[in-house]
């Protein structure tokens, strides 16, 4: 009895070591973030060297370098905005294929997973010309038009598999009594599928803050966005390590948030709605 | 692929003191709410793929636009017998393989070890959920400068604790590249694993594996028997969810070695060679042969989806 005891114990303890593992860069980063320039870039690191926002001041801007602020504002309305306009279009569709069935709905469905096939880069190019010649390139609405291709697949597989749940008879009684198609969604549909809902947000969400490919090509000065601003710490010339690590902590920081606060959606949505 | 499509209930229901319209008008009522998003998908993705694929035939060099000119599979040609796109082909294969791979035992070991009651396993999981939350340059940066670096990095740090001053410091980057590029995703990739795979374990039926241990089955046999059976549809999902992101990734690549040393895999040399070379046809095609590996993962991958999905359909 004392042996599984024993093991359970071993099983337990490896689990807490490997989460720690896991976790010892970020939290280094963190520390790292709060320390001076001097005491981080020391070799070997100091582990007593005393506390300081400097590395945060920085970052917005006290040194006189540029302001993350435009590039994190460029972020949440790229992100927001393509978040809504996904789901104004992606709820009516998982109604279509979910409630009021089309014909061959799986076939609609596998051809909206397919896209998610594509590579980016298969398109790029295209784009940046299309861009280019029509004076959309560093523009953020542009951006919200592809994070909403990107993550509109997503969307509708998850919200089709939400859909589902909701009682058809509910929605006929509504159907009966005269209400019209926005009524349904907005009235019945959404409410009831209110938590699936959020959940598709928060990913589509994630997805276009973390982006970093279209922004990189698409957007310059005006529409830059945090990952690209990000970008600029790249070299190692004249390095700043605290500013790196606050800056990365920092935005960063709505993903972390949002993940941690719902870490099983976060699974159904990424294996797209597969796995529950 | 089995499309059921029978007259919905919501049909057979219409209240039939209404005058009927006619079939066709339904149907087009049924369609309309989709019609927005799937014009909206095949107006932004498939249209610049089919763009992409035209300009691959042509050589055009965005500096001497007037050069442009049709030459059929001439880029083919040159993106497949030019060394260093051949190489960046065999680096996106490798470094995809060694990533999935890699994260995937990590990420059943970890899922197999956080299925047990353990205290605090709530707290040990949100721990290893973290580095999959990092925004991907931040990961990327992290591991480049904090970890990495030669000068101040943490694993030089180490080493310095732990041999004194004369400890070895290597250049960690510079000396294995593609391993530095692949560790880094790894870290990332394992959570997004473990994930899918846990919620594979306990998805599991605890009657059975109770009955097989009733009947004497030890550990390994339910394993090896009934675990790793249940969990090989996870194991293909988190596989092919992981290789259609990982052959894509750009933000590794691009940050921690900017595609040098030879860690150019196809997604950043498609952006270097027009986005700096400025070759539009060659990058059109490069990046049309990385949508044709892609259809090749994706044909499995849709396999597996759908057969969960065909599951799921059959349950409700």
């Amino acid at each position: 009895m004392n042996t599984v005891r024993a093991k359970r114990l071993g099983l337990g303890l490896t689990a807490w070591l490997a989460g720690i593992v896991f976790f010892l860069p970020i939290a280094w980063m963190a520390l790292t973030s709060f320390h001076s320039e001097e005491d981080a870039a020391t070799n070997p690191p100091s582990l007593a060297a005393s506390l300081t926002l400097d590395g945060y001041r920085e970052f917005f801007g006290a040194d006189g370098g540029a302001s993350p602020w435009p590039s994190l504002i460029n972020s949440l309305v790229a992100s927001t905005a393509s978040t809504l306009l996904v789901l104004v279009l992606a709820l009516p569709a998982a109604y279509a294929l979910s409630v009021r069935r089309v014909r061959k709905w799986t076939d609609v469905l596998f051809f909206f997973l397919s896209t998610k096939m594509l590579p980016v880069v298969a398109g790029l190019l295209p784009i940046y010309l299309f861009a280019k010649n029509t004076g959309l390139l560093d523009n953020i609405w542009l951006l919200v038009l592809l994070y909403t291709s990107m993550n509109l697949p997503i969307a509708v597989w998850m919200m089709q598999s939400f859909l589902s749940e909701v009682p058809v008879a509910v929605i006929e009684a509504a159907h009966v009594d005269g209400a019209r198609l926005p009524t349904i969604l907005t009235r019945i549909v959404a409410p009831i599928a209110l938590p699936g809902i959020a959940a598709t947000a928060l990913i589509c969400f994630i997805f276009s803050w973390n982006e970093l490919l279209f922004a990189r090509v698409l957007t310059g000065v005006v529409a830059q966005t945090a990952p690209v601003f990000l970008t600029g710490f790249i070299t190692s010339q004249g390095l700043f390590l605290a500013k790196v690590c606050a800056a990365s902590l920092v935005i960063s920081l709505p993903v972390l948030a949002a993940g941690f606060a719902a870490q099983d959606k976060l699974v159904q949505g990424l294996s797209l709605g597969a796995v529950k | 692929m089995t499309a059921t499509t029978t007259a919905t209930p919501a049909h057979a229901a219409e209240p039939a003191a209404a005058p009927r319209p006619s079939p066709r008008l339904r149907a087009w009522v049924t369609r309309a709410p989709l019609l927005p998003a799937l014009i909206f998908m095949i107006a932004v993705t498939q249209l610049p793929f089919v763009a992409t694929l035209v300009i691959s035939f042509f050589d055009w060099n965005a500096l001497y636009p007037d050069a442009r000119a049709f030459t059929g599979l001439a880029n083919y040609q040159e993106v497949l017998t030019d060394a260093d796109l051949r190489k960046s082909v065999l680096t996106t294969i490798v470094l995809t393989a060694t990533v999935v791979l890699a994260s995937l035992v990590i990420g059943l070991g970890l899922a197999l070890l956080l299925d047990r009651r353990f205290r605090g396993r709530g707290v040990v999981r949100t721990l290893l959920i973290a580095p999959f939350l990092l925004v991907p340059v931040a990961a990327a940066l992290l591991w480049k400068h904090v970890l990495y670096n030669p000068e101040y990095g943490l694993f030089n740090g180490v080493l310095h604790w732990v041999g004194g001053d004369g400890a070895t410091q290597p250049d960690w980057i510079s000396n294995t590249p593609l391993l530095a590029v692949e560790l880094a995703l790894i870290w990332q990739w394992t959570p997004f694993m473990m994930l899918i795979l846990l919620a594979g374990l306990q998805s599991r039926d605890p009657e059975l594996i109770e009955a097989a241990r009733m009947d004497g089955a030890g550990n390994w046999q339910v394993f090896r028997h009934l675990t790793f059976p249940h969990l090989r549809r996870y194991l293909e999902l988190g596989g092919l969810l992981g290789s259609i992101y990982i052959v894509q990734n750009f933000d590794a690549v691009f940050t921690i070695t900017s595609g040098g040393l030879g860690t150019a895999n196809l997604p950043y040399t498609v952006y270097q060679s027009f986005y700096q070379a400025h070759e539009n046809g060659l990058a059109s095609a490069a990046g049309v042969l990385v949508v044709i590996g892609s259809i090749v993962i994706a044909t499995f991958a849709l396999r597996v989806v759908s057969s969960l999905f065909r599951e799921e359909a059959s349950r409700a």
